[in-house]
């Protein structure tokens, strides 16, 4: 999923100077899973925002709404009968969500309650971990399941570096991805894969070439 | 292009012991230092490391820096980081360093940017290290860019090294890694600083059944230690370099402490020049280069072979 945590409440305050009727939007997709920006955190920001704003001599009207997914039309559609005298919206959605109610609300500002961190999962209740550097071509079979390109600070395809100690990387608190790349070769006995020098990443399957884009054909429906 | 082969790789070829030293550029526009540096030294070093913004600290560049040991009569190995340039800049800089008489570079990873005094910076590790040293032998045995496609004159001709940490862990790997660099084309190979003896000589020992020590130069990375304090610093904070009590103990009961440094240093170096398959030695006086030649001097190195040129 994509893990997002909410933004410094003081940094949302500040964005909302000058605004008294706000509408904000939860998410009840992936920010719903790690807990910060599905209904119930949506309702909790509104209730702080709005105390705050109270005890500021400046009250703020807040309504809430929670959707299925902000990064569907479907959905965020449901919210074009809101807007009338709002000042803007305060979206709890990842980057993804933030950005489609801007592209389908022309009239009206939208702000972002989270930063949004990277596609991971959750470790232990409260403590989320990335997993997936979203790099477009996956190595995860000649890795044995670990991925380097995020999991190792410096990205290294033939890791690891000098700075593995004790299954530790030298950037704290990280573990040594390619020691868990060795382990895992080892307990499969496939240590011999790691002596192939791995060619270097076509990195234009990454980000460096603005947004990207995935087409099927197939299941185009105007074809 | 006529064949031009710099001093360290005649010097290894000879069968000669190599000695080389670090200089570390100034975090300043100011090569006088290293050129004083170069003259005082090159009598007792065969070539001259330049770091390449060492720690994720903005210094003067190490192919800058190369260029004034050119200039004071050195012969310089420059360092070259995957973390601060992508295949392009890296390339560029290769010709450039090239085009200006450097023979010799040594290709690393490099230090995190966490470390540095940019920790904000962004990382590049478009390549990686042994991405890195196929890429330089591609230049200069096949006569490519990373693309493939061809230098239709005048490629570089670099004496291509490599780094091996035999301290860092998992311990069985680094040997491996080690021949995964040498088959990249990794000629001569530096170690990182040696205190663990025991386990720097299991690593040879692995090595050399492996018959790595017939295809690189390996040389035996010694760093003088100036004080008991900095040897528990380095105990303590510096991943992947692992100093044994038995030195901090021997500084610490020491009256002159950098002079016992620099006793542990030459009995350290006469120790590796004893090893089989060690075909040099790289005094890393970081911030200390002053004390190399007392160094070179004690370990009974001198005086350093002239180099004979065919």
């Amino acid at each position: 999923m994509i893990v997002a945590e909410a933004k410094p409440l003081e940094e949302i305050l500040e964005s909302l100077n000058g605004m008294s009727r706000i509408l904000i939007v939860g998410c009840g997709g992936c920010v719903s899973v790690c807990l910060a920006g599905g209904e119930k955190e949506t309702g909790i920001l509104a209730s702080a925002l709005r105390m705050k704003r109270e005890l500021a001599g400046e009250p703020l009207q807040t309504a809430e709404e929670t959707l299925t997914r902000q990064c569907d039309p479907e959905y965020v559609q449901q919210l074009a009968k809101k807007l009338e005298g709002i000042d803007c919206i305060l979206s709890l959605a990842c980057g993804v969500g933030v950005q489609f109610l801007a592209e389908h609300f022309p009239q009206t500002w939208v702000l972002p309650a989270l930063n949004t961190k990277f596609a991971g999962a959750t470790l232990e209740h409260g403590l989320w971990e990335e997993r997936c550097g979203l790099c477009g071509e996956c190595v995860l079979g000649q890795t044995g399941g670990v991925c380097p390109v995020i999991r190792c600070a410096k990205s290294l395809l033939n890791g690891p570096c000098g700075g593995s100690q004790n299954g530790k990387c030298e950037v704290k608190p990280n573990e040594c991805a390619w020691q868990l790349i060795y382990n895992r070769m080892s307990q499969l006995g496939r240590l011999e894969r790691l002596m192939d020098v791995a060619e270097a990443k076509d990195w234009s399957k990454s980000r460096d070439g603005g947004p990207r884009r995935v087409v099927r054909e197939d299941v185009k429906l105007d074809g | 292009m006529a064949e031009e082969k710099g001093k360290l790789q005649n010097l290894f070829e000879q069968g000669e012991f190599v000695v080389t030293c670090e200089i570390g550029p100034p975090k300043s526009a100011a090569g006088d230092g290293i050129r004083r540096h170069t003259e005082h030294l090159k009598p007792y070093a065969d070539a001259m490391n330049l770091t390449d913004n060492q720690t994720a600290i903005v210094r003067l560049s190490s192919i800058g820096a190369g260029v004034h040991v050119l200039a004071a009569g050195g012969e310089p190995i420059i360092q070259m980081t995957c973390r601060d340039r992508n295949r392009i800049a890296l390339q560029s800089d290769l010709l450039g360093a090239y085009s200006l008489g450097v023979r010799n570079v040594l290709c690393l990873s490099g230090d995190h940017q966490t470390f540095g005094n940019h920790p904000g910076a962004k990382n590049v590790y478009d390549l990686d290290s042994i991405q890195l040293i196929k890429s330089v032998k591609d230049m200069r045995e096949e006569k490519i860019f990373h693309s493939g496609e061809a230098i239709k004159r005048d490629e570089p001709r670099f004496f291509i090294g490599a780094v091996a940490n035999p301290f860092a862990d998992p311990f069985e790997f680094r040997v491996l890694r080690l021949e995964k660099k040498i088959r990249a084309g990794a000629q001569f190979i530096q170690t990182q600083c040696i205190f663990d003896m025991e386990r720097f000589e299991a690593f040879m020992e692995l090595s050399r059944k492996r018959g790595l020590h017939e295809q690189a130069y390996i040389m035996a990375g010694v760093m003088p230690i100036k004080s008991a304090k900095a040897a528990r610093y380095m105990q303590k904070n510096v991943s992947g370099m692992l100093v044994p009590d038995w030195i901090v103990e021997r500084l610490t009961k020491a009256e002159d402490q950098a002079a016992e440094g620099v006793q542990i240093c030459i009995e350290q170096i006469k120790h590796l020049h004893s090893i089989p398959g060690v075909r040099g030695v790289h005094i890393m006086a970081v911030a200390w280069e002053e004390i190399v030649p007392e160094i070179v001097k004690g370990a009974g190195l001198l005086p350093r072979p002239q180099e004979r040129r065919n």
